[in-house]
């Protein structure tokens, strides 16, 4: 027994120093003039970024850029404790965050994405869910997918007589924060507990972790019902129910009806805009943008011109791959802002920059 | 003084500077590392403690009693979390003792080798060089079979638990509420992720265990005591229950608490698996938490200096409880020990 436990501890640690080695020799092989961009944060847009930033150093060989996809929480500490080149969040920051940020902070809105109410239901495959309906689901009040305030929306879909199974995220997240601030801010009620936050204190619903923890245990229970982003729910192939927007229309999840939402948000000279409930016929009700955070100073000039030239190429070439993978390219209107606000972001010593 | 020459000095001789020396260097050094083990435990509880200060300040004994854990209104309790980690523990160990312990009894008492014995002398190979170690070699290979399940990744068992164990009990699940919906255990209805697939997945990630250490100590049991007692025309059966098992009870009990120690820290698989909702509840298939599920949770996005505090309140209760486990099993285990001093 011994023996053989002995031989498990020897093989793991050789498989760790395998992988260490491994990667220690995939580093050396960039030696001279290369350029690190080390980033942490979100990790709702994580595979668009490690879509980008790989599509980048195909055409920088020097360049290499490691993005880390650690949480918006995570992400926005490692800024303040300056672990970091970059961080990016889902939840933007709060003024009193971004003052503890001496040299000052910068967000860029990098994508945009929909975040979807996934079910499992057989049988039933347009769900409408009216706002009374979905904010009734996630405070409880709404306990069976036969109650009246689904049926009303649902005339004729065989609804069961179960019980809905509500799925929540576990985790503290940027998709909690921006579902919650959008359910706060159509409901009264439900502001006033649980309230917007990176983990509510939900009334209901088991808990999983991460998007693709939510994901499946939406497809693992029958009758259940729970949020995550678009892009998770399109892949996993869950249903998506349409929801009731503020002008009274139902609204399936979809990039057209994403970037509707987007049209009608006006962006701030900080850039940080919250899309809570947005207006129009044709806008999906729960949108967010996701930002990347920058200094708006750096000790390193290289640094700050390859920075800048990677984020220019996210905001051009890299929002066509957006809509590929289930996020919303930003409209052409917020790729100018964007580009315009990067001239706050400089070098010390730099005198070019204002 | 009588010195002799040098080929009648016999091979005794004072010890060297270096032998002295090294003696000295390497009693300092065990002395050293033995303290800052002891030092390193301290510390984690002053660090824990110091940074749980805030929280302990604030919320003190109502912290224990509260349900409800929310951010927004900074309202911490712990109630479902403490509910929900001693009841999967408790479950876990109940099915883990019951399976670890036949496996041991099964893998010590040589049932498998005779079994095999009894086949080959069928074929008269007995005593081939080859099949004739085939009894022996099979019980071994059973036995790291066995410990194989501790070295298997907690999401490993996670996963596992979701995608085999969860849908494998839920037909039973639901018939059980249907008809026995009365009984507190199976009033609600079956959720996937919920108590009973998390203590199912946790008694056998406590298993390896609760039949290694059971394995030893029926093993050490000695033999005097077996053949005496089949010599007084016991059955196995007799024998087992009341001479082999009672005498090996110690390390069997010691067992069933390290496995209890284990499944109360137990963190990956029971996040996946346990639902991670705050209630208080007997059913089986109702979610829950648990301590440290809710703390892997919650950690790595936490930032409020009070959530922060309150979850390094919750680290120390666990550290407590893990604690308070392990005295009253030291405890029992000295008692039980006592009256069987005798025997060996």
């Amino acid at each position: 027994m011994a023996s053989v436990r002995g031989a498990f501890v020897a093989l793991s640690v050789a498989l760790l120093c395998g992988a260490v080695g491994c990667s220690k020799s995939g580093d050396g092989k960039d030696q001279g003039a290369t350029i690190q961009l080390s980033g942490s944060g979100a990790s709702f847009p994580a595979p668009l970024y490690g879509k980008w930033f790989k599509a980048y150093n195909k055409l920088h060989p020097n360049v290499q850029v490691d993005y880390q996809p650690i949480g918006s929480g995570g992400g926005k500490t490692n800024v303040i404790q300056k672990k970091v080149d970059f961080g990016a969040s889902d939840a933007a920051m709060s003024q009193e965050e971004m003052a503890k940020v001496d040299v000052g902070v910068q967000l860029l809105p990098m994508t945009a994405g929909t975040i979807v109410l996934a079910y499992n239901l057989d049988g039933v495959d347009n769900l409408k869910l009216s706002r009374e309906a979905y904010v009734g689901i996630f405070l409880g009040t709404v306990k069976k997918w036969n109650a009246p305030e689904i049926v009303k929306t649902n005339p004729d879909a065989k609804l069961p007589d179960s019980d809905i199974n509500v799925v929540v995220r576990a985790d503290g997240s940027g998709t909690s924060y921006v579902f919650s601030q959008h359910l706060s801010a159509i409901s009264e009620e439900f502001k006033k507990s649980p309230g917007t936050n990176t983990q509510p204190n939900w009334p209901v619903g088991t808990k999983a972790s991460k998007n693709d923890g939510v994901a499946a245990a939406i497809t693992k229970s029958p009758g259940s019902i729970g949020y995550m982003e678009y892009g998770f729910a399109k892949l996993n192939k869950i249903k998506m129910a349409s929801l009731e927007n503020k002008a009274g229309k139902f609204v399936e999840p979809t990039i057209a009806s994403g970037q509707a939402a987007l049209a009608g948000a006006k962006l701030p000279e900080d850039l940080i805009a919250w899309v809570s409930d947005p207006e129009g016929d044709s806008s999906y009700p729960i949108v967010t943008y996701t930002w990347i955070i920058c200094y708006k100073k750096y000790d390193d000039a290289k640094k700050v011109a390859t920075l800048k030239d990677v984020l220019t190429y996210c905001l051009t070439e890299g929002q066509k791959e957006s809509e590929a993978l289930g996020y919303i390219p930003l409209p052409e209107s917020v790729v100018e802002k964007v580009k315009a606000a990067m001239a706050n972001i400089t070098a010390a010593g730099d005198r070019t920059a204002k | 003084m009588i010195t002799l020459p040098k080929d009648q000095q016999g091979i005794a001789r004072p010890p060297t500077r270096w032998e002295t020396g090294s003696n000295v260097a390497f009693r300092a050094m065990t002395y050293i590392v033995a303290f800052a083990v002891v030092l390193l435990v301290l510390f984690i509880i002053f660090e824990i403690g110091w940074a749980a200060g805030p929280a302990i300040k604030r919320y003190g004994f109502g912290f224990f009693t509260g349900v409800k854990w929310d951010p927004n209104t900074e309202e911490y309790g712990i109630r479902p979390h403490i509910w929900g980690t001693l009841y999967s523990s408790v479950l876990a160990v109940i099915i883990g003792t019951v399976l670890g312990l036949a496996v041991a009894i099964f893998l010590s008492e040589r049932f498998l080798s005779s079994f095999i014995h009894a086949i080959l002398r069928f074929f008269r190979v007995q005593h081939h060089g080859f099949w004739g170690k085939l009894p022996d070699g099979l019980e071994v290979l059973l036995k790291n079979l066995v410990q194989l399940l501790a070295a298997i990744p907690s999401v490993v068992y996670g996963l596992w638990g979701i995608f085999v164990i969860s849908p494998l009990v839920q037909p039973m699940c639901g018939w059980l509420h249907k008809h026995l919906g009365w009984i507190p255990f199976f009033d609600t209805s079956y959720n996937p992720y919920s108590m009973l697939p998390a203590a199912l997945v946790l008694a056998i990630m406590v298993l390896p265990t609760i039949s290694a250490i059971s394995r030893d100590a029926l093993v050490s049991v000695p033999p005097k005591l077996r053949q005496a007692a089949y010599g007084l025309g016991a059955t196995r059966w007799e024998a087992l229950i009341s001479v082999i098992i009672p005498t090996a009870q110690t390390g069997i009990f010691g067992s069933v608490l390290l496995a209890f120690g284990r499944a109360i820290g137990e963190t990956m698989a029971l996040a996946m698996l346990v639902g991670n909702a705050n209630t208080l509840s007997w059913s089986l298939f109702s979610p829950a938490n648990t301590l440290a599920a809710m703390m892997a949770n919650t950690f790595p996005e936490a930032r409020e200096p009070n959530l922060i505090s309150a979850l390094m309140y919750a680290a120390l209760v666990l550290m407590a409880i893990t604690l308070l486990v392990n005295l009253l099993g030291a405890w029992i285990l000295q008692r039980a020990s006592r009256g069987l001093k005798g025997a060996r």
